[in-house]
């Protein structure tokens, strides 16, 4: 690992600076567990779909802590840690199932699904002998309880108190583009998990950067899928941190002329089934492709109508898992439904345009080992934290590092 | 369960080594030569698949689409060089009637880097569908990934 200064202080420059030592700095990764995922922040934890009814559970993560989500008997949702009270134990290690309490199978003792600890094996001892002292709490040491909040089917959950509601923490516009693909009832569709070679911040900056996306992933210009009109932009909200890029296609449509289009272009490529990827504009208002981030670790994709969430996790310092979940809407027919998995390919740690993502994070990770009092430079579009009409900027990623800043004290 | 033909055996075993071979060579350009006109390819994780969730990390519901997917990896994307070596064994017939033979094997695959870096890249099950004739060809293939986690990203078929 890199040498970490020994005290490090953030660039005279500001928000178009970013330290590498940010990445590397295994202190730093510790507080920010603390800080950032456990602090003051909304982190996503699972489509509420995807606990399909009551007395259901799934694990998930706040930061590298685990947590399971539930929801109960009545179907109400609960979120808690995963770790039991007494010597902490995981209480669950499937991803997802059904159960009408939780038994921790090191030494048996239960919960119900709201967390709360109901049974101790053996607590009166067998026949006057063993088992705790009457006065015992053997709850003392609960696993924490999370608040948690259901916002259109997006189940966030903290650790703070007094923590804004998820649409104030998204700020109005941005919760706008959310609501929009979250209008109706979702269906999961399926998912997959990725391993990044890199800390988590470089993916969620990734996301956040709106200027890389023509020039690192050449699919969609390689083969002319879409001549993307100027129209769209990006909009930074809450406290920086929470951001969205959207784009709005030419009104042509026409197959015949797409297909004469690519087909002729001199030394171009052109794909045998392009079809496949057209799309259908199903919630009315001509956006295509629309990326939400939020801070710290959640992304919200419409890629044509490829819909899908995005959850990091960070799993060591210069480690990060991202988990996708594809989802449709509960009324789709099956052609929909096709539609959806087919575009699917343009997601992933397979995919058309996303493939990239999952090296290009890693190469800045392997570049900077030797240059932690060294910066990136994060100018395009100016030096401020504002809405933006082109994606020709950077605006999102200095919001990020302004969110980030504020919770770190740095 | 009948008897399976042994020269039945043979050609689906045979169709297998010729395909990872290809693969394994670089010759990409040969893998949608390997299924029927018909022929769909697709990966996805036993995860998916036990919970009867359709997703897919790769999907090809026809020859032509995996040709674009070549096409793809050769003028499109970006990866760092990198190749694999697969292991199939245990290739099982499940079923054969007349000219279709329902298979599943295992297989291993070890991704190796420009660097040398070589890890076990992907473990699993081939589920095929094939069709024999003068030249056995997939009808249909499913790549079944044990794991649902991918180490950073998968670029070429398995």
């Amino acid at each position: 690992m890199a040498a970490t200064p020994q005290t490090p202080a953030w660039p005279q420059e500001g928000l178009t600076r970013v330290p590498y030592w940010v990445y590397q700095d295994a202190d730093l990764y510790r507080q920010e567990m603390d800080r950032v995922f456990r602090g003051r922040s909304w982190n996503f934890l699972c489509l509420a779909a995807e606990l399909p009814g009551p007395n259901t559970f799934r694990t998930s993560d706040l930061g590298d802590m685990p947590v399971v989500v539930t929801r109960d008997a009545e179907g109400a949702f609960h979120a808690f840690e995963n770790r039991c009270a007494h010597r902490g134990a995981l209480l669950v290690f499937k991803p997802a199932g059904s159960a009408r309490e939780m038994a921790c199978v090191y030494h048996n003792w239960t919960y119900d699904l709201t967390g709360k600890l109901t049974g101790v094996a053996f607590r009166r001892g067998i026949k006057g002998s063993g088992g705790m002292l009457p006065d015992a709490q053997p709850d003392a040491q609960a696993p924490r309880q999370l608040k948690i909040e259901n916002y259109h089917g997006l189940l966030f959950g903290t650790l703070a108190d007094g923590m804004p509601p998820v649409e104030d923490y998204l700020g109005a516009d941005v919760a706008e583009k959310v609501r929009r693909v979250m209008a109706k009832p979702v269906k999961p569709l399926g998912g997959y998990s990725q391993m990044l070679p890199n800390n988590w911040k470089l993916y969620m900056e990734n996301v956040k950067d709106t200027y890389h996306a023509s020039l690192l992933h050449l699919f969609f210009t390689t083969f002319r899928i879409n001549r993307l009109s100027q129209r769209g932009g990006v909009i930074v909200g809450g406290d920086g941190g929470c951001h969205v890029s959207y784009s709005i296609t030419d009104a042509v449509k026409s197959d015949d002329y797409e297909k004469a289009g690519m087909r002729s272009a001199a030394g171009g490529f052109a794909l045998e089934a392009p079809e496949v990827l057209d799309s259908v504009d199903e919630i009315g208002d001509g956006i295509t492709v629309q990326i939400v981030g939020v801070f710290p670790g959640f992304v919200l994709q419409q890629i044509k109508n490829c819909l899908a969430v995005r959850r990091v996790a960070p799993r060591g310092l210069e480690s990060t898992e991202l988990f996708w979940t594809a989802f449709g809407y509960a009324d789709d027919d099956q052609a929909r439904t096709e539609l959806r998995l087919a575009q699917a390919n343009l997601i992933g740690p397979a995919g058309f345009i996303s493939m990239e993502d999952g090296a290009a994070t890693g190469f800045v990770q392997r570049a900077i080992i030797g240059a932690g009092d060294h910066q990136a430079v994060v100018e395009m579009g100016g030096r401020d934290v504002a809405s933006n009409e082109s994606r020709i900027s950077e605006t999102s990623v200095r919001g990020f590092w302004q969110a980030w800043r504020a919770r770190m004290g740095l | 369960m009948a008897t399976i033909d042994p020269r039945v055996q043979w050609q689906v075993e045979n169709l297998l080594a010729r395909y990872v071979h290809a693969l394994d060579d670089d010759r990409l350009e040969d893998w949608p030569g390997f299924f029927s006109s018909t022929g769909r390819y697709r990966i996805t994780t036993a995860e998916n698949h036990a919970a009867g969730l359709p997703l897919c990390i790769v999907q090809a519901d026809s020859p032509a689409m995996m040709r674009d997917r070549v096409a793809a990896l050769r003028h499109a994307n970006i990866y760092e060089a990198q190749g694999y070596r697969h292991v199939v064994s245990s290739t099982l017939i499940t079923r054969a009637e007349g000219a279709i033979v329902d298979a599943v094997s295992n297989f291993h695959v070890a991704r190796v880097m420009h660097d040398g870096a070589t890890l076990l890249f992907a473990t699993g099950r081939y589920i095929d569908r094939i069709l024999l004739g003068d030249a056995p060809l997939f009808e249909d293939k499913r790549v079944l990934l044990d794991s649902r986690r991918i180490d950073t990203l998968m670029a070429i078929p398995l």
